[in-house]
């Protein structure tokens, strides 16, 4: 499937994330990282901790709303992969995510700009993976 | 007024998240398939998103603490291990597999599409079994990132 280069766009959107990284430390003195936000409102250990997690999840399932209402179109989002593959990526998501304490989010935007020595290690690591596998399933096995 | 303040931080993530293309798979498998129809559209949201929290983390760090108090909590682990190394590694290959990571995936829910809460219904899971199959330890606070 061919997507179009979005150079602007995908700068833009990148400047509103670190826009919301900024925000939250700002405003909680928190790191921004959906693995920990995610995890912490699974297991909800910690009442206090709970809140502000769900509602940093309700803001962030009302964007593409959002998006709809300004510009009369939902972002474009395809899959195109077949839901057992959503499910074994998702699970191997959700468990390297946890056990490397982080994603995109927590080591790949925050972490780097921290200059976290276990995000400069994390980001190329999970970076290098994702595209060896990718290669293996389009061009070796070539789904 | 704390909970207003991070439903809106979430929304702006949110925009930025969907605007960018991090929100759609055919896009995040095309940046990575540098041997076929490469896309390298995500390389300017991660330039973007961390030149932004780069400076704006050093400008509000000038502060002695959070707007809404309690102290700046950042990630104490300085440790590079194999948690971290597998984990990462792990991560990866998932988001290799399904197209979708965790920040992208929450914003996502907000096109109502089946697949991304089946993606999220697959990442609790594998919650689950990180903590039955390496439960954390002592020094790891483990997802604080």
């Amino acid at each position: 499937m061919e997507s179009v280069f979005t150079p602007y766009a995908s700068f833009g959107g990148g400047l509103l994330i670190g826009f919301g990284a900024v925000l939250l430390m700002l405003g909680l003195g928190r790191i921004l990282g959906a693995t920990g936000i995610m995890s912490g409102l699974v297991f909800a250990e910690n009442a206090a901790e709970v809140s502000w997690r769900a509602a940093m999840v309700v803001g962030m399932i009302l964007a593409p709303g959002l998006i709809s209402l300004v510009t009369g179109q939902m972002p474009e989002l395809s899959v195109p992969v077949s839901p057992i593959m959503i499910v074994i990526g998702g699970v191997i998501v959700g468990l390297g995510a946890s056990l490397g304490s982080g994603c995109t989010s927590g080591h790949g935007v925050c972490g780097l700009s921290r200059m976290s020595a276990r995000s400069f290690v994390a980001v190329p690591t999970f970076m290098l993976t994702a595209a060896i596998t990718v290669f293996l399933i389009r061009h070796v096995f070539g789904a | 007024m704390k909970l207003i303040y991070a439903l809106f931080t979430g929304l702006v993530f949110g925009v930025g998240i969907s605007i960018s293309g991090m929100i759609n798979p055919a896009k995040v498998f095309n940046f990575f398939d540098i041997a076929g129809k490469w896309d390298p559209s995500l390389a300017f949201v991660m330039g973007g998103a961390v030149i932004v929290t780069f400076i704006g983390y050093r400008l509000v760090w000038h502060r002695d603490a959070p707007i809404f108090g309690g102290g700046f909590q950042l990630p104490s682990n300085r440790t590079i291990d194999a948690r971290l190394v597998c984990g990462s590694a792990l991560f990866g290959i998932g988001w290799g597999i399904a197209g979708f990571c965790p920040g992208a995936a929450i914003p996502a829910l907000g096109t109502g599409r089946w697949e991304v809460v089946l993606f999220l219904a697959a990442v609790t899971v594998g919650f689950f079994l990180r903590r039955l199959l390496a439960p954390a330890q002592p020094h790891a606070k483990v997802a604080s990132s």
